[in-house]
């Protein structure tokens, strides 16, 4: 079976400045491999490069180099485009329609027969929470009403392969839980999903894997519990009745001390640290522990150091060049 | 074809929408206020007048349709981001240049059917109330069918103006395509000029240039037959069949290099 999408050495460059013309890299050498029924978390800082990414698998833009398919057949292709549904970054639509009257004239395209476009379209609009606004002009809606009209388009066709361009954007609480269980719903009838976001609580909610890029660089990808799970980076040491005097003995082996309370603290000791020797040493002078947890990295910390592990590696390169100059 | 179609018919929504049928209430206020006034001022020249008046201002009223919407058209869709939507879905862009071309067509067809019906009202009900001694004095009769000739070239210039503009519509701002489409329409009304630029310079590298000017500016003054047909001049099959077929294949080409432009365009 071909994977979903399948992303080989996608790059783009922008050609920048007004009189001297020059290459911007937004995209560079992008490979990934997106299987059958993934929730896939496309990860990154703004102006990452995951707009750019989408941009280039619907064609909006063309690849400088590098290729792309979905469902087996290159990007672009109308049969392809039949079998899938994009939801872009802050959607736009044509104010004069009603959310009814686009979803109608969308569906025109993907050619429903009536009855089956009056369904489909009461269903979805049921579905995303647009209630009798489905009959005003689209000016009239909010940004996240204008939010859940994108994401009901981007399901119209019963797409199998779904891509959401930061789907949470403008939206409340509410709606971020009910596309939330709208993706996870997705998923459970095999789709496949591929969605941007610079929210990483999504991405763990919701991603079998993700691929973080910085800088338009792939930072890393791989399954969310392969990534973050077993990285354990320290120890949490909690104790009571703990002394001044024993505290200051054990401060240097420590990385950070929280007073929870009157000698009740919450030591942090890096892997370095013998957490034994350290335990024992306080049991000795009275203090009783209350709790030993490995400190594991969260996705956010992974992020970070990923992002700006590229950040810096991009400096190097740009000095470089410029030492060369 | 079905996405040519529904891009069109969305294209026929949204002039709606905006109001543009409004235009054909001014038209038809102008009409029967001019012909109200000419019939207490004139004698005899009346019926000409409202014909001059009723063809020049279907041209003019579907001129701004063709330019004010037409340069909007591809632009628009770019600058609100709505064509992102629009071409994931099963569109290719040639089909979303064709299914908008046709769309405006259509509603400028709409407006100039509309405006010829309100132009034939008017010179019926001028017939009807005149005279029988008075009437002997027109060179042709009131509700002439000729007129069709003169309002069928004037919908096919509509069409080539609409053309103009969604050619610059795919690669420019809207300003700039509004600009180089009226500039376009101007100049190809003098064209004529530049066929015989040769007898008034004598520069041979001039008179070249202003020979290749000629033969790629559209040819504007070929649709304007109007004066023919309101003085009863009669205006040859040969010259009208000529005449639609030079527009068509100037449509044609326009449409191809707008969507070979588009075509190649990324949209950031």
């Amino acid at each position: 079976m071909s994977p979903a999408i399948d992303i080989d050495n996608l790059a783009k460059d922008y050609a920048v400045g007004f009189w001297r013309r020059r290459p911007y890299r937004a995209l560079d050498r992008l490979t990934l491999t997106i299987e059958p029924g993934e929730v896939f978390g496309f990860l990154g800082p703004n102006g990452a490069g995951k707009t750019t990414t989408l941009k280039l698998l619907m064609q909006l833009i063309y690849p400088t180099s590098g290729r792309a398919t979905i469902l087996g057949r290159p990007v672009g292709d109308l049969a392809v485009r039949q079998r899938i549904g994009y939801l872009p970054e802050n959607p736009s639509f044509y104010e004069y329609l009603t959310a009814e009257e686009l979803l109608t004239y969308f569906a025109q395209l993907f050619g429903f027969s009536p009855a089956d476009r009056r369904k489909r379209i009461a269903t979805l609009l049921d579905r995303v929470g647009i209630g009798r606004e489905r009959r005003f002009q689209l000016r009239r809606f909010s940004k996240g009403m204008v939010q859940r009209v994108g994401i009901a388009q981007a399901l119209l066709n019963d797409p199998e392969v779904i891509f959401l361009d930061e789907p949470m954007s403008g939206l409340d609480p509410l709606g971020r839980r009910d596309v939330r269980a709208l993706i996870l719903e997705l998923r459970d009838q095999g789709r496949t999903v591929f969605f941007s976001s610079h929210i990483l609580a999504d991405a763990e909610a919701l991603c079998s894997r993700v691929a973080v890029v910085a800088a338009g660089r792939l930072a890393a990808q791989g399954r969310l519990a392969d990534l973050t799970e077993f990285t354990v980076r320290g120890w949490e040491l909690v104790v009571a009745n703990l002394s001044a005097a024993a505290l200051e003995r054990v401060r240097p082996a420590t990385s950070r001390v929280i007073e929870i309370s009157p000698g009740r603290y919450s030591l942090e000791l890096s892997l370095a640290q013998p957490a034994d020797r350290i335990l024992a040493e306080l049991v000795a002078t009275g203090a009783s522990v209350v709790s030993l947890n490995p400190l594991r990295e969260t996705l956010e910390d992974f992020f970070v150091q990923r992002v700006n592990a590229v950040g810096q590696g991009s400096r190097t390169e740009h000095e470089a060049v410029d030492a060369r100059r | 074809m079905r996405a040519v179609r529904y891009v069109a018919i969305n294209v026929f929504r949204e002039s709606i929408r905006d109001r543009v049928p409004y235009n054909l209430v001014l038209f038809a206020v102008l009409l029967i206020g001019s012909s109200y006034l000419l019939g207490q001022l004139t004698a005899g020249q009346d019926v000409k007048i409202i014909k001059d008046l009723g063809l020049a201002a279907t041209s003019v009223f579907g001129l701004f349709i063709a330019i004010f919407i037409g340069i909007g058209l591809v632009s628009k869709e770019v600058e609100k981001r709505s064509i992102y939507a629009l071409l994931s879905k099963p569109v290719s862009r040639s089909q979303f240049i064709a299914g908008k071309y046709s769309g405006l067509v259509l509603t400028l067809a709409v407006n100039v059917a509309v405006m010829t019906v309100a132009l034939y009202a008017v010179l019926a009900y001028m017939s009807w109330t005149e005279s029988a001694q008075f009437k002997a004095g027109w060179e042709r009769p009131a509700a002439d069918p000729a007129l069709l000739k003169a309002l069928l070239l004037i919908f096919l210039e509509l069409m080539l103006v609409t053309a103009i503009a969604v050619f610059f519509s795919t690669f420019s701002s809207p300003i700039l395509s509004a600009a180089m489409t009226f500039g376009l329409y101007v100049a190809g009304h003098f064209n004529a000029d530049l066929r015989n630029f040769d007898k008034v310079v004598d520069s041979k590298s001039a008179a070249t240039l202003a020979r290749v000017v000629y033969h790629v500016l559209p040819d504007f003054a070929a649709f304007d037959i109007k004066t023919q047909v309101v003085h009863g001049i009669p205006v040859p099959a040969m010259y009208l069949g000529a005449t639609i077929g030079y527009g068509l294949a100037y449509i044609g080409a326009l449409l191809l290099v707008a969507t070979f432009i588009f075509s190649r365009r990324d949209f950031k």
